[in-house]
């Protein structure tokens, strides 16, 4: 066999390994859609119906009388908005006084600080659920942000991010008389806009998705999230599964779309937070 | 001569005098600066270290008093010394839910990591579509765990799921899956896998594309296949990379709660293979409101964690290769 055969040769067995592996990937999405678009006998029936007869999208009407789904939509919403905004500010502003200005205790208060890495967060769920009950926030937005907006990981990230850029700027902002928090504003943030973007995505992601803190604070359904919206519908008793799947599409489509949309970000973002943490 | 001789003393004088004024001043506008410095630092880090200072630092010792409590569903308690500790000790759950967490971290890891090296490896060779596939294999990660556990308990169904069909095709009598406790934990394991591949065959795909081509080239003119490349550059020069995946995967495989809690649930016949101690942890505390005893629990997984990282730390040291 030539040179040029082989490496055909071994190119389409490499596909045919990716090709495998993206098909057991999509199944369970592409299932989930047209189990979500078929009559409940249809998605009973065995051997099973591929495509629906006609497409069920009375299912998404009824999975929003059953839940309501936009007052999910805003209380995650806002929700990941916030606590996203706040670890940008917050992370960066402590990561960038972590990286470039000498402070006294500053090596301690950082190790204090990496150590809340370490630490599983079913250490910190009990004390965090009492202070919030004791301040008598549950079953409020604030009690699901609070907690979110510190991030020692976000802090630890952005001071990577700032170590990086040349001592010389600083000394010549300096020079001219800025002081720290101008610097950092208006010189080092631009800078570190890939940082800021790892961050975000990282935390949006995380915000969208969690599970167990809004499970626990917000049980009125008035001001659950998505997530814990699925979970109270997947619980119901005779599940309703075109219904259930519904819904399920509903709660996850704006992320797979904010992917795809930032698909070279998200990719980077998720990259960088390997390479750096 | 002579007056122009004083003249120039006093010059030097003078000069002298203002050098030191400017020392002066500059020695004086240094520490002022320095302050202004430690001002703006602490300004900076104050929101930050004050939060995790309350909601996490402050919440782990707080969780470690409750731990010799009986603090139940009202927020009254009293302390209880050890009662919790020897609780922990002599409850069968306990050593269950530990059982099902090493048993399903032991599972997952290995099959995660190892198909995302394969998967990235592959998409790191020169083929057409990258992006593609990158895309596709990244899709799980960005679900909604609560949406992946409804479509797959779907899937799974043991009657009329999609899995025992295809496996009817090919004669096979699929089991009851997450029904049935002994195979329970395979659907949830195949689920995990399913969900774990995209996140970590981004991060070996960014350590792979590091990777010198030379290497390659030199290993290609000594004659070696893809298949000794893999095993004498890929893998050594990816070591670091790899070692960070296995150590974030065993982490969070340790901490598995939302597949258990949405896929099997508390009335399965499986959830006692299932459970985990994350699981238990939950149940007591925000179920049974029995919450000394889950601080106590928060605290065993919590020394599990650290006992974990200590080893890691040392074994890091030995195996992992730094360029």
């Amino acid at each position: 066999m030539s040179y040029k055969k082989r490496q055909k040769n071994h190119h389409f067995w490499i596909h045919f390994v990716l090709i495998t592996g993206v098909v057991i990937t999509i199944t369970p999405f592409i299932w989930m859609i047209l189990t979500s678009l078929k009559t409940l006998g249809e998605s009973t029936q065995i051997p099973p119906v591929i495509l629906p007869d006609s497409p069920q999208w009375k299912n998404y009407v009824e999975v929003q009388q059953r839940l309501p789904f936009l007052r999910f939509y805003y209380n995650t919403i806002v929700y990941t908005a916030v606590r996203t905004i706040g670890q940008l500010i917050l992370c960066s502003m402590a990561g960038y006084a972590f990286a470039r200005i000498e402070f006294p205790g500053k090596k301690a208060i950082f190790i204090i600080m990496l150590s809340v890495l370490m630490i599983p967060s079913q250490s910190f769920l009990l004390p965090q659920f009492m202070i919030m009950a004791r301040f008598k926030l549950l079953n409020t937005l604030r009690a699901l942000i609070i907690p979110g907006l510190f991030s020692a990981f976000g802090t630890f990230l952005m001071r990577q991010f700032f170590m990086q850029i040349p001592k010389e700027l600083e000394e010549a902002a300096i020079l001219d008389g800025c002081n720290h928090f101008q610097i950092y504003k208006n010189i080092m943030l631009p800078l570190v806009k890939p940082g800021l973007t790892a961050l975000a995505i990282t935390c949006i992601l995380a915000s969208w998705n969690q599970l167990m803190w809004p499970l626990i604070v917000n049980t009125s359904i008035e001001k659950m999230t998505l997530s814990a919206g699925l979970a109270s519908l997947a619980g119901q008793h005779h599940t309703n599964y075109p219904v259930s799947m519904a819904g399920a599409v509903l709660a996850i489509w704006p992320m797979i779309v904010v992917f795809l949309l930032f698909q070279k970000q998200f990719i980077e973002g998720i990259a960088s937070t390997g390479s750096k943490g | 001569m002579e007056a122009g001789k004083k003249l120039n003393s006093n010059e030097k004088i003078n000069k002298l005098k203002i050098l030191d004024y400017i020392g002066n001043f500059k020695r004086n506008n240094f520490s002022k600066n320095r302050l202004k410095n430690y001002f703006w630092a602490y300004l900076l880090i104050f929101p930050t270290v004050a939060g995790l200072g309350v909601f996490y630092i402050g919440a782990f010792f707080q969780n470690l008093y409750y731990s010799f409590t009986n603090l139940g569903a009202f927020g009254r308690y009293n302390f209880i010394g050890l009662d919790n500790y020897s609780r922990l000790i002599s409850d069968p759950e306990v050593y269950q839910t530990l059982i099902n967490t090493f048993k399903y971290t032991m599972l997952v890891v290995p099959l995660t990591v190892g198909i995302s090296i394969l998967v990235a490896t592959l998409l790191n060779s020169k083929i057409k579509g990258i992006g593609i596939y990158r895309t596709l294999y990244f899709l799980p990660a960005v679900t909604m765990p609560a949406a992946v556990a409804m479509v797959w308990r779907w899937l799974f169904n043991g009657r009329i799921g999609l899995i025992n069909y295809l496996l009817s095709l090919i004669g096979i009598t699929g089991p009851a899956w997450i029904a049935d406790p002994r195979f329970a934990m395979f659907a949830l394991v195949i689920v995990s896998v399913w969900m774990g591949i995209g996140f970590n065959m981004i991060i070996l795909l960014a350590g792979l594309q590091g990777i010198s081509k030379n290497y390659y080239e030199a290993a290609s003119i000594d004659g070696a296949g893809p298949v000794k490349q893999f095993f004498s550059i890929t893998l050594p020069v990816l070591s670091p990379t790899i070692f960070f995946v296995v150590v974030m995967s065993l982490i969070n495989a340790f901490q598995t709660f939302e597949l258990i809690f949405l896929m099997i649930g508390k009335e399965s016949m499986a959830i006692d293979k299932t459970k985990t101690i994350v699981y238990l942890f939950y149940r007591h505390a925000f179920e049974w409101h029995d919450k000394g005893y889950a601080a106590a629990i928060a605290v065993l997984i919590f020394a599990i964690i650290l006992i974990f990282t200590v080893v890691q730390m040392a074994l890091q040291k030995k195996w992992v290769h730094y360029e």
